[in-house]
Formats: structure tokens, C-alpha cells, sequence
């Protein structure tokens, strides 16, 4: 007893997360397993990120290959900068420009799902909204003052801003509500919440490529672990028989 | 064969050695769960030297191609993320196997006399893996690489009149640079393994010259002649211990009872291990922080900075202290206090299981600070946590006080002669 109360007094998990933003984030509901919406996810990535957007730890042939898009039509469809396959994922615009452009050279996204989570990404690309006051005419939920324009809205349409009047201590306030569509873009808003989760499941890939064959390898060294725990608490009982 | 081994017994002290130090060597049979961690830290050590030598093939130690070639290993060799979480996760483990086997020297008393020396030099070993992990953890030249450093290195600015001019040797730039990443790497890969082997070296021979304690603290080796045949140990032990010692009917061979015992430990330390290594491997972002999948930007402060998760009690004494000098002498202090157990504690009984009440409530106590400083010093800043952490700092230095106080006449329980049955 006294042994175990010392073990949990070494061990009280008292790690907290992080502390977060204002805005809840939204639960990625994505999965690595799901290749075709691995592939939707490159394909919405590579038709609206990577023209500022750079990946440059991560190679096309490895994208297509851990996809299970063959190189001919990844090189065809996916591919927009005429560079080889075997290239890295390096933006179309030069980077130059791009600071000129936007203030600052838009990250790179190879590690970004690392960097910020899965969850933050999911909320942060689906809380645009319409602000008249920025650079861009959005603005940001997750991340506010955001340089960057909404680049997924013609998926999205124009998205704005809404309220709701609720009873805060018997007084009526003003709540934020969420981001409504106009209604103006390709998608509706099911339909881009599952694209949002699509392109954030592809991120979550590139930012740790080898996640699933890591987890594949795990189990079979924790099933020989076992195994060789087995055999040596055998061992050790039988050497230690004597003694006690 | 027999001839050949006699020809090298004759030349090298081999099996004479390893008889000695090992296979022959006397050890309680009542060590328990707690005394495994001393196996399991050489284990990690001998990982991280491995593991270390193999990344050190790839890595770059450029501000320029630093962050680039830990994504390489990663990426491009193949298995190198193995190599790579192998290295980051045994730097967390070697700290959590350090620490249980400090508490394990705590709660039975293996600080004290005759073990002084062997409790400073474990010290020394453990101040030499924190100066480690700190280089280490600036090598992949990520944000919080580069913040912590930062942090870290300007706490020596805080030493009157030498301090400024110290950083600047220290990090050999006017700023946290390149020139920092390439001496820090040179003394991650070569200096501070060196100290911290010589140290381990030095670490076990005092061991096995003062022999080792166990949780009754009762010693096994007993005045020549004072022991009848039938209370000798009838293993086989090393004429190293039995020339000037009667050994008690109280010790089990290090071979291959307490090998054996090491190894069911070594199994389910190593599931662990490997679980967190393939399933979990930034361990919710303590293991390998989320701002350091960033490459280190010096015009860009992350929003928090922290050290790692194992340096974070310390961080939080640090801050606790509204002045920056006495934050950084209380910082040093805690870890002073510890080289000086042997001393503050005045008590002659080992073992807290025959030690007073109060040094019991006093050992969990500090446990239980220990780690609520560490989540302090770890996570962002409150206004609560600052006088929360104020009175974790008394509470930790209260426990080295109470202590001093107490054991000098403190009331103990009877010892037995002989480890009980």
C-alpha cells in the first residue's frame, strides 16, 4: 500500500493541455487510413495552398506513392510547377514576391499539423469571415489579424459572421455563433467541412509520413516484448525459488 | 578455448573483473521494485550513445541546415524516424528513470555514511545530463530550441559584473547563433558523454567499494569472523568482498539472480518505451514540444516559452523569485541542497520504514512538490501560480530545513541486525 501511495505520489498527472484560444476548436474528424481522403486532401492542396504555400521536406513521388496515386498522374493533375517528381514540394510563387505580396513569406506546411494540431487547423481554415477592415477584406476566428487570405472561399463562399442573443446573468447579449456561407461558393457547408477535414487529414500525413507503418511496426515489437516478458519472469522466478 | 581465455586472464584482468564487479558481486535479496532504475538508466544511457552516434552520421550542426537534416533523418533514411524517437524519447526516460532512482536513494536513506561520495558523484552525473539534454535539446534548431537557449544562457547574465560578458562566451556571438549551435553540438557529442561515462564509471566503483543499500538499510557485510559458517551466504561471492568482510546468509549473486530481476523490469520498462516511441512520440506535446516543428525564427517569440518537461521545477523556482540573481541562486540552490543530503540529514537510520512519522510526510511532501513545481514551471503563467509557486519553493527547501531540524534526534524505530525474512 505504502508503495503504491509513494508510485502515485511520483506520477500525479498534473500536465495540463496547453491553454487555447478564445474560440473553441472543432474536433478533426480525420483519419489516416481513409487514402481516398488522403487524396482529396492533396488534390485541394495542391490546387489552392501550394501556389504560396511550400513543402519542402516532403517529396512528390513519396506523396503519390504513400497515396496510392500513380507517379504518371500525379505528374499530370497534381503537379503544377514542372518540376520533377522526385522534387521537393516547393512553392510555385518565388519566395521574394511573396514577402513583397503578403509582409511575410507564407509558412512552409510540411510540419504545420505538428506545429499547430489537427484541431486548430480544422477550425482555423473553416472560421474566415468577411472584414472589411483587413487587407484581404477576412479576418480570423482562430487566429485573429491573420495575413492570409481566404484562399478556400470559393469552395466556401463568402462567409460571415454570426450572433445570437442569449441570456448572460438576466441580461440579453450579443454571442458569437459561428461562420455562415453565403451560399456563393462551390460547396455547400457539409460539403466543406469534409473538404476543410480532407486537406487537414493530408497535412496531418505530410507532417509525419511514416505515422501509420510506425504504429504497424509498434504493435509487433510490443507483441515480442510480451513475449520475452513472459520467458524472462519465468526465468526469474525459478532463480529466485530458492531464495525466499 | 580454456587455453585461450587463460592467455588473456594472464594479459587482462578479464573474468577477474567481471566476476568482480558482476557476476560475484553481493547484492541484498530484499532489493525491490525501486532498485531496478540504476539497471535501467545505464540501459538508456547505453541507447542514447548508440542511437546518438548513428543521427550525428546526418545531422548538419548549421543554423542552415540544422532543422533541414532532422527532416531528412526523418524523411529520406530509411527507418532514421526510429533512430530519431529512439534518441528524443530516451532523453525523457533517462530523466524519469533518474529521478525514480534518486527517490529511490531518498526514501532509504543511500545518501548516507559510508555513501557520501557515491550519492555526490550520482549527483555530478545528474547535473551533467541536464547540461546534456539542454544542448541536445537546441540541435534541431526548432523555435523553443532556440527560446529555451535563449532563456537558459541569459540566466548566467544575471551573475554581477562577469555575467554579460559570460553569455557572450558562452554562446560565442553577440546573440544565440549558429557559432552557439555548432559548440553546443561538440560538447552534446563529445565533451559531456565523456564526463557523464567517467562519471558512471566512477559512480559504480564507489558502489561496489561501499556496497549497495537496501530498503531495510541494513548492511550485509559484516566485521571478519563475526559471522558462523551457517550465517554466511552460501553463494558463490567474490574474494574481493569475502577477504576483509563476513557476507551474511542476506545476498543474492548480481548474477543472475538480480540480472534476471533487472531484465522483468527492463521488459516492462521497454514496453513502455516503445509504445511511446511508435504511438506517442511528442507525449502530448512534453516528449518533443509542438513550437519546435518550427524552424528557430529570432525575430519571432513563441507565444509560452518553457523548458522541457524534466527542467520545469526548476524553472518555476526560478520564477517564483521576482529578482533574476536570487531566482537564478534559489534555482541552483535546490539543486545544491541535494549534493548536501548526506550532511543535512543527521539521522543514523537508512530507511524510512524504521524512520519517524514525520520524515515520511516530509519525503512524500517533497515528492509531491517536486512535480506540482515541475507543472507549474510548465505550463503558462497565472496569476494564482505565482504564489503558488512561491509557496512550492518554500515547501521544497522547507523539506532539506525540516529535515536538518529533525534528524538529530529523531525517533526511530529498532533496526534489525539482519535484513528480516
Amino acid at each position: 500500500m505504502k508503495r503504491l501511495i509513494t508510485l502515485m505520489a511520483f506520477f500525479v498527472p498534473l500536465w495540463a493541455a496547453a491553454a487555447g484560444s478564445k474560440v473553441p476548436l472543432d474536433e478533426a474528424p480525420i483519419d489516416l487510413t481513409d487514402k481516398a481522403s488522403l487524396q482529396r486532401g492533396a488534390k485541394i492542396y495542391m490546387n489552392y495552398c501550394s501556389g504560396c504555400h511550400s513543402m519542402k521536406y516532403q517529396r512528390y513521388s513519396r506523396t503519390f506513392n504513400d497515396l496510392g496515386i500513380p507517379e504518371e498522374l500525379g505528374e499530370e493533375y497534381l503537379q503544377f510547377t514542372g518540376d520533377k517528381v522526385t522534387d521537393y514540394m516547393k512553392r510555385a510563387m518565388p519566395t521574394e514576391s511573396a514577402s513583397t505580396w503578403f509582409g511575410a513569406a507564407p509558412p512552409d506546411l510540411t510540419l504545420v499539423a505538428r506545429v499547430r494540431g489537427v484541431d486548430w487547423l480544422y477550425t482555423y481554415l473553416r472560421t474566415f469571415y468577411v472584414d472589411k477592415e483587413r487587407p484581404f477584406g477576412v479576418n480570423n476566428k482562430v487566429f485573429p489579424d491573420v495575413g492570409m487570405p481566404h484562399a478556400l472561399q470559393a469552395l466556401q463562399g463568402t462567409p460571415r459572421e454570426t450572433y445570437e442573443e442569449v441570456m448572460v446573468d438576466g441580461e440579453m447579449v450579443e454571442r458569437y455563433a459561428g461562420i455562415q456561407s453565403d451560399g456563393d461558393g462551390a460547396l455547400s457547408p457539409e460539403e466543406y467541412d469534409e473538404a476543410v477535414a480532407d486537406l487537414v487529414n493530408f497535412l496531418e500525413y505530410t507532417g509525419e509520413p511514416f505515422r501509420l507503418q510506425s504504429e504497424q511496426i509498434g504493435k509487433w515489437v510490443l507483441v515480442f516484448i510480451l513475449v520475452l516478458f513472459v520467458f524472462v519472469f519465468l526465468l526469474k522466478k525459478d532463480y529466485w525459488r530458492e531464495v525466499h | 578455448m580454456n587455453g585461450f581465455l587463460s592467455w588473456i586472464e594472464a594479459r587482462i584482468p578479464l573474468m577477474r573483473v567481471a566476476n568482480m564487479h558482476a557476476i560475484q558481486y553481493p547484492a541484498p535479496r530484499n532489493m525491490n521494485f525501486w532498485y531496478v532504475f540504476g539497471f535501467l538508466a545505464t540501459i538508456v544511457l547505453v541507447n542514447q550513445i548508440i542511437t546518438g552516434i548513428w543521427l550525428t552520421m546526418n545531422y548538419v550542426p548549421t543554423a542552415e541546415g540544422a532543422f533541414a537534416s532532422v527532416e531528412y533523418i526523418m524523411r529520406e533514411i530509411d527507418y532514421g524516424w526510429i533512430i530519431r524517437y529512439m534518441h528524443s524519447t530516451g532523453a525523457s526516460a533517462f530523466f524519469i528513470v533518474v529521478y525514480m532512482h534518486m527517490f529511490r536513494g531518498m526514501i532509504y536513506g543511500s545518501y548516507q555514511k559510508p555513501r557520501e561520495l557515491l550519492w555526490v558523484f550520482g549527483m555530478f552525473i545528474y547535473l551533467a545530463l541536464m547540461a546534456e539534454a539542454f544542448m541536445g535539446y537546441v540541435l534541431p534548431w526548432g523555435q523553443m530550441s532556440y527560446w529555451g537557449a535563449q532563456v537558459i544562457v541569459s540566466l548566467f547574465g544575471a551573475i554581477p559584473v562577469i555575467g554579460p560578458d559570460l553569455v557572450i562566451w558562452l554562446q560565442g556571438d553577440y546573440v544565440i547563433s549558429g557559432a552557439t549551435l555548432n559548440r553546443f553540438f561538440a560538447l552534446h557529442v563529445i565533451a559531456l558523454p565523456l564526463v557523464i561515462v567517467i562519471l558512471v564509471f566512477l559512480h559504480i566503483i564507489a558502489l561496489h567499494e561501499v556496497g549497495s543499500n537496501n530498503p531495510d538499510g541494513v548492511a550485509i557485510k559484516h566485521k571478519k569472523g563475526s559471522l558462523s559458517e551457517s550465517e554466511k551466504t552460501p553463494y558463490k561471492i567474490h574474494e574481493y568482498y569475502t577477504e576483509k568482510y563476513d557476507i551474511a546468509d542476506d545476498v543474492v549473486p548480481f548474477f543472475p539472480h538480480i540480472v534476471l530481476k533487472d531484465l522483468v523490469a527492463f521488459c516492462i520498462f521497454l514496453a513502455a518505451f516503445t509504445y511511446i516511441m511508435f504511438f506517442a512520440p511528442e507525449m502530448g506535446g512534453k516528449f518533443l514540444e509542438h513550437p519546435n516543428f518550427e524552424i528557430a525564427n529570432q525575430l519571432k517569440t513563441p507565444e509560452h516559452i518553457f523548458p522541457v518537461w524534466y527542467f520545469t521545477p526548476f524553472y518555476a523556482i526560478l520564477k517564483a523569485v521576482p529578482d533574476k540573481l536570487f531566482g537564478v541562486l534559489a534555482m541552483f540552490g535546490a539543486i545544491a541542497a541535494l549534493f548536501a543530503m548526506p550532511w543535512i540529514d543527521r539521522g543514523r537510520v537508512r530507511s524510512w520504514r524504521y524512520r519517524c512519522g514525520l520524515h515520511k510526510v516530509n519525503l512524500l511532501l517533497f515528492a509531491v512538490v517536486f512535480v506540482f513545481l515541475g507543472y507549474l514551471g510548465g505550463t503558462p503563467q497565472e496569476n494564482w501560480k505565482i504564489i503558488a509557486s512561491q509557496i512550492a519553493t518554500v515547501l521544497y527547501f522547507g523539506f532539506f530545513i525540516a529535515l536538518f531540524l529533525y534528524s538529530k534526534n529523531e525517533n526511530t524505530k529498532p533496526v534489525p541486525a539482519r535484513i528480516p525474512r
